[in-house]
């Protein structure tokens, strides 16, 4: 490969970028980061607080629940959509006009705006007109996503994967059509099995690409919002109240600015340092 | 295996098309069969769900207004992108791998925490409950992604191309529209589709930056589920009708949609 050369003047062509994504990012950034280090009493009066709503959150056992049941969240997403997203994109048509018609119904899900997706699983759970909460109960099933913690979170995790997968699917879809056929050739003559193909050819040609899916699957299941909230309303109880439900009642429910700034920051953080980890540990052999 | 490997595929398409199929079924029926009980077909069809939404100026402004704000943060989100891409496939410079990082930490920002100040800076500048706000807004996310898809089909097209460009006499700008853009149209498509998907399906923002003039549809449907009780053969055609823009899009770039994140950098 050729080194690019060294061009300063290229900080032109990404100036309309960095202003615009600048104004977005920095002020909303430095108004969370001002409130997270103030105790106010209304009528716009702010005083110094230092760490202090950092040392509340960290030992707060409500903050300490929230960030469980979120990791235990994505976990299990994660554990999930990755290896069924590969299977699907290694199930897939090849060729042909099916491929076409696979590829428009999966992206299905992704198209329908958040909270539409909430309220259409609401429905579709509910035990007495919805189909799934009736077929479940018809089946002999006690399944009752309003008053029972289980049933609450197995519909929230399969709405997700219904709401997500596809994205997986695609992306290792994506990386699969990349491999040249001249690979799989070769590994005919060697006589390969299917496992061998797949754990030396078409994983580490999906890696890449498995690397996208995993980072953007993190971040958007670590910060979902919309849907739970609109699904289950974070209850039965608190017991699928995820980090950011719990932020955003704090925030708006009980007006705490500095207590929801300070726990936005360190939620950022978290998010931040895991992406950042898992980027740097999945592409340190790249540049090498 | 591989005799029972086709039937993964479709018997995932079917769980993803029972809740749509769910949802298209009720928005034909009345209420007071949705709330009577379960029915799989709609037993008294009703076309009445969709004539409120097309004859209600406050439903079908909510379309509009969505269409119009997601269209023009897509094309601002593009034309910044573009030349920002073109810098990071084609040289170095001071930052770089910083800037380039710091882009997709955008995404990283719990947005629930971030709609009150961005509340605060759109009402600041006087732009709150225009399009140009939430088209404004949805820049933190879609330009680092469009950036993102854009170097990686950029970085395809050989350097070669450029230097011959320059020794034929032409500059930078007519190189740039003329031989360089149209060897990337697929991928501006997909970055496109990509900005269009998360404006489109994005509430909370979109909510939070507007009133009256620029109201969303999906703020429009939030306000019916709670003032007039429980419509909801009339929340799940409007939810239909959500589908609608996005399968459209998706139809016309289905076949640069794998390619898109292949060639994608990371």
């Amino acid at each position: 490969m050729v080194t690019k050369p060294d061009n300063l003047g290229a900080w032109f062509f990404v100036l309309p970028v960095v202003l615009l994504v600048a104004f977005n990012a920095l002020v909303p950034l430095m108004t969370v980061v001002n409130y997270a280090f103030q105790e106010t009493f209304g009528n716009n009066l702010f005083f110094w607080h230092g760490v202090g709503w950092f040392e509340d959150i960290l030992r707060s056992e409500r903050f300490h629940a929230a960030l469980g049941r979120q990791l235990l969240f994505t976990g299990i997403i994660l554990a999930i959509q990755i290896p069924l997203g590969v299977i699907i994109a290694l199930t897939m048509p090849k060729k042909g006009v099916w491929v076409s018609v696979c590829l428009v119904l999966m992206a299905l899900p992704l198209l329908i705006p958040w909270n539409v997706v909430g309220s259409m699983w609401n429905i579709f759970a509910l035990p007495d007109i919805g189909m799934l909460g009736y077929t479940l109960n018809w089946l002999g099933f006690n399944y009752n996503m309003t008053q029972q913690p289980l049933s609450a979170w197995m519909t929230l995790i399969a709405m997700d994967v219904w709401h997500w997968t596809s994205l997986v699917a695609l992306l290792a879809y994506a990386g699969l059509t990349s491999i040249p056929d001249a690979y799989y050739q070769a590994a005919k003559i060697d006589g390969a099995r299917p496992w061998a193909i797949f754990r030396h050819i078409q994983l580490p040609k999906m890696k890449r690409v498995l690397t996208i899916a995993i980072l953007l699957r993190f971040m958007d299941s670590f910060m979902v919002y919309t849907e739970p909230l609109i699904l289950t309303g974070g209850g039965p109880g608190n017991s699928t109240t995820l980090l950011s439900i719990d932020l955003v009642k704090i925030a708006l429910g009980q007006f705490d600015l500095g207590p929801a700034a300070a726990m936005s920051l360190i939620y950022f953080l978290i998010t931040l340092l895991v992406s950042w980890l898992f980027y740097t540990v999945m592409t340190r052999h790249d540049n090498a | 295996m591989t005799r029972y490997a086709r039937f993964v595929p479709a018997i995932y398409i079917l769980f993803l098309l029972l809740p749509i199929y769910w949802l298209f079924s009720m928005s034909f029926k009345t209420t007071n069969e949705i709330l009577g009980g379960f029915t799989l077909f709609p037993q008294q069809f009703t076309l009445e769900n969709y004539r409120t939404i097309f004859t209600d100026p406050s439903w079908y402004w909510g379309y509009i207004n969505s269409i119009l704000y997601v269209t023009i943060n897509t094309v601002i989100s593009i034309c910044a992108a573009l030349p920002a891409a073109y810098a990071f496939s084609r040289y170095r410079f001071a930052g770089d791998k910083h800037l380039f990082f710091w882009l997709l930490t955008n995404r990283m920002a719990p947005p629930a925490v971030f709609a009150l100040p961005f509340f605060q800076l759109y009402s600041a500048v006087g732009l709150f409950d225009t399009h140009i706000a939430v088209a404004l807004a949805h820049c933190l996310f879609n330009i680092p992604l469009a950036v993102w898809i854009l170097e990686g089909f950029m970085s395809g097209v050989p350097r070669e191309l450029d230097e011959t460009a320059y020794v034929d006499g032409y500059s930078f700008p007519r190189f740039f529209f003329k031989i360089f853009v149209p060897n990337i149209t697929s991928g501006i498509g997909v970055a496109a589709f990509f900005c269009f998907m998360f404006s489109w399906v994005e509430m909370l923002l979109a909510k939070t930056l507007t009133a009256v003039d620029a109201k969303p549809i999906v703020a429009t449907m939030t306000k019916t589920a709670s003032s007039a009780g429980y419509e909801l053969g009339l929340l799940a055609a409007a939810g239909c009708l959500t589908i609608i823009p996005g399968a459209i899009v998706i139809y016309f770039v289905r076949n640069y949609i794998a390619k898109g994140f292949a060639l994608g950098r990371v």
